[in-house]
């Protein structure tokens, strides 16, 4: 060892996205690459993030990769842009790429980075949506190994998936996958969709904005491309399902707070041991409450 | 240092331990030997870790055999393990309630809202792992300075002294099974060899003390796809425990000190169940001394994993306690993979016999083709 070596103190700055401009480039053209083949699992030379694998990796490298000076970014995570990993992210976007605004508004937005939901806004062809992904194969739970599943991907195999969803039936008389529901592309590759809940799975179907999966740690990306086909796998006499959110009645709950009965809601427990239901994407609550609000100010005028 | 032969071998090892000495204090007369009160609190992850592996919740001492060990974790650990031996066993400790564990650290992964509210406390989770270059060579005022800002801005109240727990919450709305099985007897690893099929307390015992980074592999295979455990953290708490002991006169349980642990309940997804009885989630258990977050979480599935194993015989590795069990432990494995290093020349040589011979037989095996 040198014993003259000391630390550079001087290197200390990063570039613009973090990542060097090859990583960048090396992302973008597999995101080229999972859009010419929807659906299909584009391996990628993952990088290491300034944050644990796992804790959207995937999605950042997307994200970075694709972001430019007048981009406005919307981190979302579990519906909130307030939760500490989105605010994490947010934060760490904002310092090292510097020009880009960032913003809670959907609308207002044109690269959002996800975690687990869809905005409830509808989405247009000028955004494009970035999913993080944990798992990003469907068919682990049937069968571990990678070089086998590939070929089950190739050859279209899904026979065993759908196997373990008739057993399903027979044991619980219902299919019990809550969360990341398998969901066939373009009529070939079936994709795991991000462990969003089903409640999110319709919108992938001929969605105008263009949707993109990073799975950092298991280093793929792959994508559903705007106004692509997208249809759960399902049974014919056994429909596909999003969560129910009736109440004993039969009703839609609403979200305590705006009332919306058309969103994915959030189950609590106030102080008192009674029940609460609110809107999981928080943007979506707070702008329905500003235009009652609004609304209230209009009339009382 | 010749290391050819076993005579003669008193003077290598003399020099060889001398020479571990010199690399040590090899900063030379410049350098400060490190503190264990430094080692103990700048290095705590550290401390913890070897205090967890050891066995032997003794942080001061973990930082002594870390200092010792020039920071190799499987040698500390397994000094500390070495220095448990020379301590007898006084008495089996009853059952310890983690409800009245002094928190820093509660979240949870299934409810936004607990009951207490989750507590972030000190993580790296969300910290950019970005090279503070600051830090390399830091003023001694500066480091005193945030120690003192920390303690003088923290409010001294508003704090609960402890959180009930998150799973009895579940429990009460029936979404896990009602009466947690638990061994009356604990079993100890530590006075009993393991024969299988071994009890569920032995498995946690063999956890709690494996090595971090063996219990991290298995559980990570579980997670990836061989296994099929998909967990949820209904609660990962890290703080002090109370320990209560029964007076050695009285038999009164009082308490005896505190303990820094890590304690991890996953929920996982429910069975078919056989008695037709209402389906459950199912529960995973990790808890370990000191503050080591993936461990007790690796340690809660393979808890689970194993459970079920055991249940409907397991169709991966990490649902085979056997497997698992005994091939976590840092010490034993290290060990053994160690101890290819001492000399194996009378095997070898009868290894080269055979070898020689079966070639000879070819040999002639093709001339007489030929």
């Amino acid at each position: 060892m040198n014993p003259y070596y000391e630390l550079p103190q001087d290197e200390a700055g990063y570039s613009f996205g973090f990542l060097d401009e090859y990583a960048k480039r090396e992302v973008r053209r597999n995101i080229l690459k999972a859009i010419c083949i929807p659906g299909y699992q584009t391996p990628y030379a993952s990088r290491e993030m300034p944050m644990g694998r796992g804790f959207g990796t995937g999605g950042l490298q997307l994200t970075l990769s694709l972001i430019g000076r007048g981009d406005t970014l919307k981190v979302i995570d579990q519906g909130a842009d307030d939760s500490v990993n989105a605010v994490n992210l947010r934060h760490f976007i904002e310092l090292t790429c510097p020009g880009v605004d960032t913003t809670e508004r959907t609308q207002d937005a044109t690269l959002i980075q996800s975690r687990h939901r869809f905005p409830e806004m509808r989405m247009t062809s000028a955004q494009t949506l970035v999913l993080q992904v944990p798992y990003p194969d469907p068919l682990v739970v049937v069968e571990p190994s990678e070089a086998r599943r590939k070929i089950m991907h190739g050859e279209g195999d899904y026979s065993r998936l759908l196997t373990k969803l008739y057993e399903d039936i027979v044991h619980f008389d219902e299919i019990t996958i809550s969360h990341r529901y398998p969901t066939r592309i373009n009529g070939h590759y079936v994709l795991d969709p991000s462990p969003i809940p089903r409640f999110d799975v319709p919108k992938l179907h001929q969605s105008p904005a263009l949707i993109l999966f990073g799975a950092g740690r298991e280093k793929k990306i792959y994508a559903v491309p705007p106004y692509t086909n997208a249809e759960p796998l399902v049974f014919e006499d056994v429909p596909f399902r999003t969560e129910d959110f009736s109440d004993a009645q039969g009703r839609r709950r609403s979200c305590h707070r705006c009332g919306a009965t058309d969103s994915f809601l959030d189950e609590f427990t106030n102080n008192d041991g009674e029940r609460i239901y609110q809107c999981s994407d928080s943007d979506y609550c707070h702008q329905r409450l500003s235009t009652q609000h609004s609304a209230v100010n209009e009339a009382s005028r | 240092m010749g290391y050819v032969a076993i005579k003669g071998g008193g003077i290598a090892i003399k020099g060889s331990l001398e020479a571990m000495e010199a690399l040590r204090t090899a900063e030379g007369e410049q350098g400060v030997p490190l503190s264990l009160s430094a080692i103990e609190n700048q290095l705590r992850l550290l401390t913890s870790r070897i205090v967890s592996e050891g066995g032997l919740y003794h942080p001061r001492l973990a930082a002594l055999a870390i200092k010792q060990m020039q920071g190799d974790t499987l040698e500390a650990a397994f000094a500390l393990r070495a220095y448990r031996s020379t301590k007898p066993r006084l008495l089996a400790t009853p059952v310890q309630e983690t409800n009245r564990m002094r928190v820093i650290r509660r979240i949870s992964s299934a409810f936004k809202d607990i009951p207490g509210g989750q507590m972030l406390g000190a993580t790296f989770d969300y910290a950019l792992r970005l090279m503070r270059i600051d830090l390399a060579d830091e003023a001694p005022d500066i480091f005193r300075g945030i120690a003192a800002k920390f303690m003088g801005e923290t409010p001294t109240s508003a704090l609960p002294e402890t959180f009930s727990k998150v799973v009895d919450a579940l429990r009460n709305e029936g979404l896990l099974p009602q009466d947690p099985a638990r061994a009356i007897e604990p079993f100890d690893i530590t006075r009993e060899p393991l024969i299988f099929p071994i009890p569920r307390s032995a498995i946690l015992a063999s956890m709690a003390r494996a090595e971090t980074g063996s219990l991290l592999a298995l559980a990570y295979s579980n997670m990836r796809g061989y296994g099929d455990v998909h967990p949820t953290i209904a609660e990962l708490r890290v703080g002090y425990l109370p320990v209560f002991l029964p007076h050695p006169i009285t038999g009164e349980e009082i308490e005896a000190g505190e303990v820094l642990i890590t304690e991890c309940e996953v929920v996982a997804m429910y069975e078919n169940s056989d008695n037709k009885s209402k389906p459950v989630f199912t529960l995973g258990y990790g808890a370990c001394f000191g503050h080591n977050e993936t461990k007790a979480i690796s340690m809660a599935i393979l808890d689970r994993a194993l459970q079920k194993g055991m249940k409907e015989g397991p169709a991966n590795p990490s649902e085979d306690p056997e497997f698992v069990v005994l091939h976590i432990d840092g010490v034993d494995s290290m060990g053994f993979a160690n101890h290819y290093k001492m000399p194996h020349y009378v095997t070898f040589q009868s290894d080269m016999d055979r070898l020689r011979t079966t070639q000879a037989k070819a040999e002639q095996k093709q001339g007489n083709e030929k």
